[in-house]
């Protein structure tokens, strides 16, 4: 038998793997009984390249205007030493800072590989907690790592960690504006439990060096630009109750090799590329060895997975498909055909379907009666 | 959603198209809407791009700003947009109607029409409300002058959006949402927010399935997304270069140049909204395609009644929106939005029949046949007697009533019903005894057609579509120090007029 790691390299194929990040993270627990999309982020697979080879390409472009601005502002907070952003620490959340340090772990000594960005990391963060000291510290881009579905994987991390009275602060820099004090509900939603994230996996870290939980404040801080102008704002949120989520999800994150044990020892998603780049592998093949890693399709995926358009193709017919609450209202009946069939009076049989099929019948005669056209 | 619903999507998945949910329209569609499709630029808070607008499908008016980041593109924009819709409204502002009075009521007049915005989704309605927040508080004059039409662009704006939460009103609505409550797609409610998605549905071209259609919706060559977002790809590829060498034709001080490279941006963007502009229409048209309900024409009124407030106030010299609700004026909105909801739900139950059997399977209504009538039947109980015939009616829909519960129908709105009885009939029926009070006319002997006869079919729902009166709120000075107090009068500041849009 081989080795997760083995089996999920040969998985991915003969490309480099792609890095996890809070978006990915909080979107594979937005869904957690995806076993495809588990197993094709465990193995660094390219999901954008794979459903436009199968067929089914996902627009996740990125507008450039909208990636200009998010780093403008971002550049901005964090300009010289990120001084706007302590002023909105000192001012807006009457924060008692003293002088601070800052320290950039973007780099180690112009080299990026992420072992030894991740062990700086550690050796700082485990100096400024051990040395008890009150000086604020601030932290621009640590490596962090976090167990996602029994591996490690490292955060390409987006955030500052900002030390004070002795506890860590997740900031995190978005760039949707505060609007007479309210934002998009939804890119708020995002914006947090993407901190919270960071919030576990900082404390993960703290825990392998002896340092307990409470190091790491259960509060984030949220910068934004402010009404119609770039003028920032701060603002603090509790992640609490997303931490909770969080975990949750991630322990009910089915193993990885778990999931392996149950596929097709030779599965792979390689495109068995020529040596200019161009894949010669037939997309049915692919689409087939898709097919074989179970998917849990939602509408909720064409927000946040690649994969969307190819899945939702295949759940054609499936309730879930419609969305959770319309499968709920048609009494979680799998399939378009036999909801349909049973408000048709088909017989339901002994068991679970008699009582969905009653209310399928009445809702049918009802319907029929309200159009004059049977149903 | 309901059950109901929800097995007409599953209808629609099967049949490859989306499937009637009404058999009324539920909504006010206007002689003359006005369709504005506007367009925001990626990652800014609501920078307008561009917008198409207007009264007539054949001539749509092209705003486009050539530079969004620009504070001076987007006011003349925002100038530009104010003389489509202002003189629109004010289009309005001349004929009146008389309101006859009612007990208690003076007879009144009001304004004989309103306006009616027509935007593609709801993310356009929330364009309007932010375009509206940053435009209604500037001023003619000091610091940063704005033409005077812009800030009454941002006062109806704000009007509109705030209106367009209420339910039942027609003043501003979104196409998607319009179509989405009158037909059901056999895709989820998130994709039926992808107006030429869900149009593809309702109306697929020849040949094509609601699938096929839906799918060549989704494929931005071909339908530009409705927006205020735009598609990324058009960003990178077309925008973005135009915008770049329109920058540089400014700094250059070449007009002819950027007046070429304007061309040509007006040129993108038209392609980009035309397709929407059109669908829009489409839309109207499928709308008009249904009869309206009976109350559709009450609701309107109401629209009517605040709008005529609304421009009151602004005769009287009011000042903009606040930026927040006063304690007292956000509970008394929330107490209104929900008698409104109940209200109107009930309206369109008893204006369709196909809203109603959603009530009927959830046990709120029933239907069925009068099997027995005392139409003479007399309470003689008390010291004077009163007409108070029965009647006795099955239905086969599960009845959950208690007795004594008081219902009312469609057929008879001023007529109540009391339960008396409730047992099985058989074969899955329900046999229902009812006795009924008023709406029979003055004597002892009741009206004719005033009591349903042995036979008819009659429909009793839990609910009426009448009266309710709305809950007392304290006056703004009398707000309880639970809720801070009365709170200091708002008044419109300089730097409200001056804020930064950047």
């Amino acid at each position: 038998m081989d080795s997760t790691e083995a089996r999920l390299d040969r998985i991915r194929g003969k490309v480099p793997p792609r890095n996890h990040n809070a978006r990915t993270i909080a979107a594979l627990s937005s869904n957690p009984g995806c076993a495809r999309r588990a197993i094709m982020d465990a193995a660094g697979a390219d999901k954008q390249r794979l459903a436009a080879h199968a067929g089914f390409p996902a627009g996740f472009g990125q507008s450039q205007f909208a990636i200009t601005r998010g780093n403008a502002f971002e550049a901005q907070v964090k300009a010289n030493g990120c001084a706007e952003l302590l002023r909105l620490l000192r001012d807006q959340l009457r924060l008692p800072i003293p002088e601070v340090s800052y320290d950039n772990l973007e780099e180690v000594g112009g080299d990026a590989s992420r072992e030894l960005r991740h062990a700086r990391t550690r050796h700082l963060l485990m100096r400024t907690a051990a040395s008890g000291r009150d000086a604020g510290t601030l932290f621009d881009h640590p490596l962090l790592r976090l167990e996602v579905g029994g591996r490690a994987v490292y955060l390409e991390p987006d955030l500052i960690a900002f030390r004070l009275n002795g506890r860590f602060h997740v900031v995190e820099i978005k760039s949707f504006a505060v609007i007479d004090g309210q934002a998009d509900g939804d890119k708020v939603a995002a914006a947090v439990i993407q901190s919270a994230v960071y919030v576990l996996a900082l404390r993960q870290l703290l825990a392998e060096l002896g340092i307990g939980p409470d190091a790491v404040a259960d509060e984030v801080i949220l910068v934004c630009p402010e009404n119609f102008a770039n003028q920032p704002t701060a603002a603090a949120l509790d992640v609490r109750k997303q931490l909770t989520v969080l975990r949750r999800q991630l322990a009910r994150l089915q193993r990885v090799d778990t999931l392996l044990d149950l596929l097709p020892a030779a599965l792979t998603f390689d495109l068995d590329p020529d040596p200019a780049g161009t894949p010669r592998r037939p997309a049915a093949d692919l689409a087939d060895a898709v097919r074989a890693v179970p998917a849990r399709y939602a509408p909720e995926c064409l927000a946040s997975c690649e994969m969307c358009f190819f899945c939702r193709d295949e759940a054609r017919g499936a309730t879930a498909a419609l969305g959770r609450a319309v499968r709920d209202e048609l009494c979680g009946v799998e399939h378009v055909a036999s909801v349909l069939s049973l408000a048709r009076g088909a017989d339901p049989g002994p068991g679970e379907l008699a009582e969905a099929a009653q209310v399928l019948r009445s809702a049918a005669r009802l319907r029929q009666e309200g159009l004059g056209e049977a149903v | 959603m309901s059950t109901l619903t929800s097995l007409a999507r599953a209808l629609a998945v099967e049949r490859g198209r989306a499937q009637p949910l009404c058999t009324v329209r539920h909504l006010h569609v206007s002689d003359r809407p006005l369709v504005v499709v506007p367009l925001a630029m990626a990652g800014e808070a609501n920078a307008p791009l561009a917008a198409m607008a207007g009264d007539d499908p054949r001539s749509p008016a092209l705003l486009v700003v050539s530079q969004p980041r620009n504070r001076d593109d987007r006011f003349a924009f925002a100038a530009e947009l104010a003389d489509v819709i202002v003189p629109y409204i004010e289009g309005f502002l001349g004929a009146e109607e008389a309101v006859p009075g009612g007990p208690g009521r003076e007879p009144r007049t009001r304004l004989a029409d309103a306006p009616q915005l027509l935007v593609p989704s709801p993310a356009g309605i929330a364009f309007v409300r932010l375009l509206g927040r940053s435009t209604r508080f500037r001023r003619a004059e000091g610091p940063y002058p704005v033409p005077e039409r812009v800030p009454a662009l941002g006062r109806w704006l704000t009007f509109l959006a705030e209106r367009a939460e209420y339910p039942g009103s027609s003043l501003l609505l979104a196409a998607t949402d319009a179509l989405a409550g009158h037909w059901a797609s056999g895709q989820s409610p998130a994709e039926d927010l992808n107006l030429a998605a869900l149009a593809g549905w309702i109306e697929p071209p020849d040949g094509l399935s609601g699938w096929e259609a839906a799918a060549a919706a989704e494929d931005p060559l071909t339908w530009p997304p409705a927006g205020p977002a735009t598609d990324p790809t058009f960003d990178n590829e077309v925008l973005a270069p135009l915008i770049a060498a329109h920058d540089q034709a400014r700094a250059a001080g070449d007009i002819a140049a950027m007046g070429r490279v304007r061309t040509r941006l007006e040129q993108a963007l038209a392609s980009q909204l035309l397709p929407t502009w059109r669908l829009m229409w489409r839309a109207v048209e499928l709308l008009r395609g249904l009869p309206p309900g009976g109350h559709v024409g009450m609701r309107w009124c109401a629209d009517k009644d605040v709008f005529t407030g609304y421009v009151d106030y602004l005769r009287e010299g009011g000042p903009p929106q606040p930026r927040r609700d006063t304690a007292v004026a956000a509970a008394r909105r929330l107490a209104t939005l929900e008698r409104l909801l109940a209200a109107c739900s009930a309206q369109r139950a008893f204006d369709d029949p196909l809203v109603m059997a959603e009530f009927r399977l959830s046990g709120e209504a029933m239907a069925g046949p009068v099997t027995a009538a005392e139409p003479g039947r007399q309470d003689t109980s008390g010291p004077r007697r009163k007409l108070r015939p029965h009647i006795t009616m099955e239905t086969s829909d599960p009845v959950l009533l208690d007795l004594g519960a008081v219902l009312s129908s469609p057929a008879r709105p001023r007529q109540e019903a009391r339960v008396l009885s409730v047992s099985a009939a058989g074969a899955g029926r329900t046999r229902v005894v009812l006795e009924l009070a008023g709406g029979m006319g003055r004597g002892l002997a009741a009206a004719p057609g005033s009591v349903p006869e042995v036979g008819e079919v009659v429909c009793y729902a839990t609910f009426s579509d009448g009266y309710q009166r709305p809950p007392a709120f304290p006056e703004l000075a009398d707000t309880p120090w639970t809720h801070g107090g009365p709170p200091p009068a708002y008044v419109p500041s300089d730097e409200d007029a001056r804020e930064v849009w950047s």
